[in-house]
């Protein structure tokens, strides 16, 4: 049987393990991470060296491509329209991370205690979750009119003033950030309740018998217990919250003026509007940039408040 | 047995009963004795039967009343058609995209004349259609380029003479007004540009949610108002020989007037108001006045949208200080340059602005046909839901109409630019001072456009 004969050969084979057997092992098997290598260099790597290519080019589309080395990063920097989309950007990200995670843990909270209806209740909750963005802004426009809207109608019947909602430019971005507290509150809710239903129940039973209260047990017990949920929470909602696109494109297309103007609605508007895709792919760069600070920032967040 | 005619499917028996009536029929060009009339020709609507033809069209009414017809082309010319509706937006991004390619992949496609009309001209994208229409064996007898009203093929000619597209549908602005409003306040329609701003002071009543004029604010899309009020100056925003007009006296006359209307008669948050907006307001009864295009009417006189049917007034927008204009925009539709399918394209083209179905999108209140002869059919009136002021309103801006957008490249970022411009205004923010801002930021943009 040459199964059998293969064995009984197998001990006399000297085994070396030794730098020409490694590299005989990865002779064997690159190839199967060639297709992997292929997808990765076409979707990821040739964008971004495309991407860094065109950044250093004037191109608009239907002209002449012409190369201008860092004047588009420069020409960015003395924008005063970007500089004020990346604060767009960070004001509305602040609130559209802060307050689903306040509104968000709070309704896990309240979701994890057992009351009637619990289940009906928490099914409802999460429904704004389902629904598409581009339908929920188009709604939400409509509710926001200053004076045939249900907003203001329902403001004014218990005495309340009218507000302009997103037609001006003070209340803008808070408005917007309302839209997006509506739809992914439930997201928030859903991952901190998975915490809070993993969490144990022996240190809840300890602080009872030594005398803590509801505040102590969720301030000392609970809080730290979850908080790599709400970290986990808190990087899917920035990430979110920093792509914002849909909505603010459809509810204000950036307006008024510019004052929702964000950076992907300013790229948006110099790439696909304007067809200046040298300065587009700048500010591309740029906004890669910022998102990676970003993250790290958060990543070290995350490891220092890793569960142990 | 009814019997139907070769090309449209239409029975003899609902043709009677419509009461068309043979006059109408060949006013309209009716495929039918287009077929008798063609016997005789070089003409053949048959010369590319079997091929197929793609067609890209921007997503509006006027697509709309193309794509449920399109079985009577396919029938008269045995051609088949593939076609596509986009929205407005994404269908001009895709247009410059696949032309920049190179390798469009339609043969035909529509353009909004008041957008993209230079940058098709620059990239000479498309056919010019004169050779076409000069060839016999491939225009049809009845096409009748003369029927096309100068304004919407003056639109169409390029600067070099160069005719890229026909016509397919002109917007004209106009201002809509309620004239419940105007009866109880006791005023009369404003006869000048100044006197919209007394009207509107004059019926204006916040604490009624009345407000005596309603427009665009949103950037981008509030252009044209100014530029409309600055038409009453007789003055465009950049001039034939490319030069810019946006912060002379005329300009900043307008803006001003813009800024009024817009600040201190319209409702609250028309900072933010597109199109949208504006016509829920006036729809229901809450502005006195609204000026934009025409085409916008179709829900104001229907019952399940809006509160004020049979109260519209449509009035061709007051002269200015210097001039009464109406401004326009449109759509035309033409050749794609790439296409090996030119001459079948070309009889796409021909169908799609031939009489009938110009006719069609006046019936249907789709548009407004540049053709000449939809409105001289007497049917229509009876026919559609728009009474004859209507019809007097568009007729009487079409006399007076020039482009309301200047036609150059950028028209998105000069729309953009002075479009924050008039937004600031509304915010409170010194004309002239935001004019030569804009003006100063733009002047650059225009220069390298036309260069490269």
């Amino acid at each position: 049987m040459a199964g059998a004969s293969a064995t009984a050969a197998a001990p006399s084979v000297p085994v070396v393990a030794g730098p020409a057997a490694g590299r005989g092992y990865k002779r064997r098997y690159w190839p199967f991470a060639l297709p992997a290598t292929i997808v990765i260099v076409a979707v990821i790597v040739f964008p971004w060296v495309f991407t860094l290519y065109m950044s250093a080019h004037e191109w608009r589309i239907g002209s002449a491509r012409e190369y201008v080395g860092f004047d588009n990063f420069l020409r960015l920097a003395a924008d005063q329209r970007f500089i004020e989309s990346i604060w767009h950007t960070f004001y509305f990200t602040a609130l559209a991370v802060v307050l689903p995670i306040i509104f968000g843990t709070a309704a896990a909270i309240v979701f994890h205690r057992k009351f009637p209806f619990r289940g009906v209740l928490r099914a409802t909750f999460v429904m704004p979750m389902m629904a598409t963005p581009v339908a929920v802004a188009l709604v939400w426009t409509m509710m926001f009119h200053p004076q045939l809207g249900v907003l203001n109608y329902l403001l004014t019947s218990i005495g309340l003033p009218p507000q302009s909602w997103v037609y001006s430019v003070e209340t803008v971005i808070p408005t917007l950030v309302l839209v997006e507290v509506w739809h992914w509150t439930p997201l928030v809710m859903l991952i901190v309740l998975g915490g809070l239903a993993a969490l144990p129940t022996e240190p809840y039973e300890a602080a009872h018998i030594d005398g803590a209260n509801a505040w102590h047990a969720f301030r000392h017990i609970t809080l730290p217990l979850v908080w790599p949920f709400i970290m986990v929470a808190i990087i899917i909602r920035t990430i979110d919250a920093l792509k914002a696109f849909d909505t603010i494109f459809v509810i204000t297309q950036g307006g008024p003026g510019t004052a929702s103007e964000t950076i992907n609605l300013f790229l948006y508007l110099q790439a696909f509007a304007f067809y200046n895709m040298g300065y587009a792919s700048a500010v591309v760069v740029v906004f890669f940039a910022i998102i990676v600070v970003l993250s790290l920032l958060l990543l070290h967040t995350r490891q220092r408040s890793k569960w142990i | 047995m009814t019997k139907r005619t070769k090309f449209t499917g239409i029975t003899r028996r609902r043709v009677l009963e419509s009461g068309t009536g043979l006059a109408t029929m060949a006013a309209l060009g009716f495929p039918a004795i287009v077929e008798t009339a063609n016997a005789q020709s070089k003409f053949d609507w048959k010369r590319f039967k079997g091929e197929k033809v793609e067609v890209s069209l921007t997503k509006s009414p006027r697509g709309d009343v193309l794509q449920a017809n399109e079985k009577e082309f396919e029938e008269l010319t045995g051609m088949k058609v593939g076609s596509e509706q986009i929205p407005e937006q994404q269908h001009r991004q895709k247009v410059v995209i696949e032309f920049t390619s190179g390798r469009p992949s339609f043969d035909v496609l529509t353009i909004s004349l008041h957008v993209q009309k230079r940058l098709v001209a620059k990239g000479k994208w498309m056919e010019d259609l004169r050779p076409f229409l000069a060839d016999a064996s491939l225009t049809a007898p009845d096409f009748d380029l003369s029927d096309f009203g100068k304004a919407g093929l003056d639109y169409s000619t390029q600067s070099d003479g160069r005719l890229d597209t026909f016509p397919l549908n002109i917007d004209y602005w106009v201002l809509y007004w309620n004239k419940e409003l105007f009866q109880q306040k006791g005023v009369p329609y404003p006869k000048t540009m100044d006197e919209i701003v007394s009207a509107a002071a004059k019926i204006q009543d916040p604490a009624k949610g009345i407000y005596g004029f309603t427009s665009r604010g949103l950037k981008n899309a509030n252009v044209p108002v100014w530029t409309s009020w600055l038409l009453g100056q007789g003055m465009e925003t950049v001039d034939s020989n490319g030069k810019m007009q946006t912060d002379t006296p005329q300009a900043i006359w307008a803006a001003e007037l813009y800024k009024k209307l817009n600040k201190d008669y319209a409702a609250p948050g028309t900072i933010g108001y597109n199109w949208n907006e504006c016509q829920t307001t006036f729809s229901q009864g809450r502005a006195a006045m609204w000026l934009d295009g025409i085409g916008f009417a179709p829900p104001l006189e229907d019952p399940t949208k809006s509160r004020i049917v049979g109260k519209v007034g449509y009035g061709i927008v007051p002269p200015g200080p210097k001039a009464q204009h109406s401004a326009m925009f449109g759509d035309g539709i033409g050749i794609a340059a790439g296409s090996k399918k030119k001459g079948q394209a070309y009889f796409y083209c021909q169908w799609a602005t031939n009489k009938l179905n110009q006719y069609r999108l006046l019936q249907t209140g789709s548009g407004a046909p540049p053709r000449n002869s939809p409105y001289q059919n007497p049917e229509i009136l009876a026919k559609s839901k728009f009474g004859k002021e209507w019809f007097d309103c568009m007729l009487g801006s079409a006399k007076i109409s020039r482009p309301g957008l200047p036609v150059i490249v950028p028209v998105t970022e000069f729309r953009d630019v002075f479009g924050v411009a008039l937004t600031n205004m509304i915010g409170g923010a010194d004309p002239a001072s935001e004019l030569r801002k804009a003006t100063e930021q733009f002047k650059p943009i225009l220069d390298k456009s036309e260069t490269g």
